[in-house]
């Protein structure tokens, strides 16, 4: 831990961050373009009919939420995800992901869908992947734009709102469909 | 700009040795976020050192030296709180934090079979839309053990408490009137002595939450005239695990214990127990004696910078803040626009930016605040914000401090193209 003289003999000395922009680097390794680019144009959202399963999730440290529908077809004996419509209130980070998610999981087979969010889930989880292990940009798309996020343990949980979301909502709607 | 000088802040943060460290890209510590939990000066983590390397025993036991020693730290610790706060030595119970003392008479409450405190169908709780989580679901689940009605006081669109309608909220079937001393939002000093007065006409008891106020100004419970109030150390300099109840002493004296065990009974025989007086009757288990010795020197802390010096130096910097912040194009802050009946607990909107996201750039340039709903969801509801970013001040902060603050949102508002 580096010691510092600031602010510690002089109240009025050094407290000041100084020019911020000096130090946006890691901010934007957090907020790719991508990540803004999902959040200031989501895609998907909005709540549409019919739907076989609806779901409303919150994250409770900060009261964002999202209310998520999942529409299921049977492609030949195969559940495929139809649809994912969702509203949502929340930060860029929750946003966006939620954008991302349904991006790559609408028109995939359920398996397939849930590979990826069990892969988006591992990443989340690696507090900043290393070179040694990069995400698999083929299976996660724009999602591996997330891996900064996954530096930042408060911010995780933003990212999963919208894909824990769409896991319960498609594991209900394959219920309902049994 | 100069301003006042209520503290010798300089010599202040040389006594914290958490804010000598750097954070993010070796940016110096900026830490607003006292209302969460202060930072604790060397004192007090020196006095929780000096329980455990020279004191440790178990308090209130033991026919040796270091029980004595112990048992003396504990109940100088109680002494010197009960002297802090005006109040007799017998109506200070130590309880794990401000949330275990609230419940504490909560649960008090749905034990006992005598008046004042017995609870049940038809008997109302009186709370206000502007408790903290910690003095608002106690009673919803008092109520639901008891049957009795959970009410509330709203709030005007300024963050205060409306008492229009205080003398008709307040009724003869009222057992408890349960406020916040201040806002942990919005910084509001609802007026707890007139509501007290109020409540106590009607012959109901009045609890304060004073987990944002003890820390922050002098605090009399005797001028307050409350039967209840509840605190925790580590908002205020002192270590976690410790808070307090204050409690009137003819109340306790009725009031059933809520926590039983060791360490809280007179008598025990296999057919029942008998209850030793307040405060033990409360404090079941070994005491918390490192903690309540890191409280002791918290107090002490405070009383040598003096409880009025620390409530100018927070008023100065939150006027400060607040007109730092209406500067802002894009910002509102919620609550009084004043400092009159407020206290150091800035919380505020960026337009187009989450709070999330503005807790985020500021922690990159090394300014430690809070967002979401502060534990205040009902109140944030109340207020139209789905949820907020929210500074707080102590006896540590500087003007400059809020000037990075101030800084650092209009960096938040460039880097997502805001404001």
């Amino acid at each position: 831990m580096t010691e510092l003289s600031f602010g510690v003999d002089s109240a009025n000395r050094g407290t000041t961050p100084g020019p911020p922009e000096r130090d946006v680097m890691q901010l934007q390794s957090m907020y790719q373009d991508i990540i803004l680019d999902h959040y200031r144009n989501p895609h998907h959202k909005g709540l549409r009919d019919p739907f076989d399963a609806e779901v409303h999730h919150v994250n409770p440290v900060c009261g964002d939420e999202v209310t998520l529908r999942v529409t299921l077809k049977d492609v030949s004996g195969e559940p495929v995800v139809e649809d994912v419509s969702y509203d949502s209130l929340g930060c860029s980070i929750s946003q966006a992901s939620a954008s991302v998610m349904s991006d790559l999981v609408i028109g995939r087979p359920v398996g397939e869908a849930m590979a990826i969010s069990q892969a988006f889930l591992e990443l989340m989880q690696s507090r900043g992947v290393g070179s040694r292990d990069q995400p698999d940009e083929g299976l996660l798309e724009d999602a591996v734009a997330f891996a900064g996020v996954s530096k930042y343990p408060a911010r995780i949980k933003c990212a999963l709102l919208g894909w824990m979301a769409w896991k319960d909502a498609t594991a209900r709607a394959m219920e309902e469909t049994r | 700009m100069s301003f006042p000088r209520h503290l010798d802040v300089a010599a202040v943060r040389a006594d914290f040795p958490a804010l000598a460290r750097t954070v993010r890209n070796d940016k110096p510590l900026v830490y607003l976020d006292s209302g969460a939990t202060s930072q604790k000066p060397a004192g007090v983590l020196d006095a929780v050192r000096s329980a455990y390397e020279r004191h440790n025993a178990a308090a209130h036991r033991g026919t040796h030296l270091l029980g004595e020693e112990a048992t003396d730290l504990y109940e100088g610790a109680r002494a010197k709180v009960a002297a802090f706060l005006n109040a007799g030595v017998s109506e200070v119970v130590f309880t794990k934090n401000a949330t275990e003392a609230i419940n504490l008479v909560a649960y008090a409450l749905s034990n006992a079979r005598l008046a004042p405190f017995r609870v049940g169908p038809g008997d109302e709780i009186l709370i206000t839309e502007m408790e903290h989580h910690a003095n608002l679901v106690p009673w919803q689940q008092l109520c639901g053990r008891t049957g009795a009605t959970l009410r509330w006081l709203e709030v005007t669109p300024e963050g205060r408490l409306d008492l229009d309608h205080l003398d008709s909220m307040i009724t003869g079937r009222t057992r408890i009137v349960a406020v916040t001393h201040q806002s942990n939002v919005t910084g509001t000093i609802p007026p707890v002595a007139e509501i007290t007065r109020a409540a106590h006409e009607k012959g109901a008891l009045v609890l304060a939450d004073a987990a944002q106020s003890v820390p922050h100004q002098p605090v009399d419970v005797a001028a307050l005239g409350v039967d209840f109030l509840a605190f925790s150390a580590h908002k205020m300099l002192g270590p976690y695990g410790i808070g307090v109840l204050f409690g009137r002493a003819g109340l306790l004296e009725a009031m059933p214990p809520f926590l039983t065990g060791g360490s809280m009974i007179e008598v025990v025989r296999m057919e029942g127990s008998t209850f030793l007086p307040p405060p033990q009757r409360f404090e079941p288990g070994v005491p918390p004696i490192a903690e309540a010795a890191g409280l002791a020197a918290a107090v002490d802390y405070l009383n040598a910078l003096g409880m009025s010096n620390v409530a100018a130096h927070e008023e100065s910097l939150t006027a400060h803040a607040l007109d730092a912040l209406r500067e802002i194009r894009g910002v509102s802050v919620l609550g009084p626009d004043t400092t009159k009946d407020r206290g150091g607990a800035v919380a505020f909107e960026v337009e187009g930016v989450h709070p999330h996201d503005v807790g985020q750039v500021l922690d990159e340039i090394g300014i430690a605040v809070r967002t979401g709903h502060h534990c205040a969801w009902p109140l944030h509801r109340a207020l139209g914000v789905q949820a907020s970013t929210r500074a707080t001040f102590y006896v540590y902060n500087t003007h400059d401090e809020v000037a990075a603050l101030a800084d650092g949102i209009r960096y938040a508002q460039r880097f997502f193209g805001a404001g």
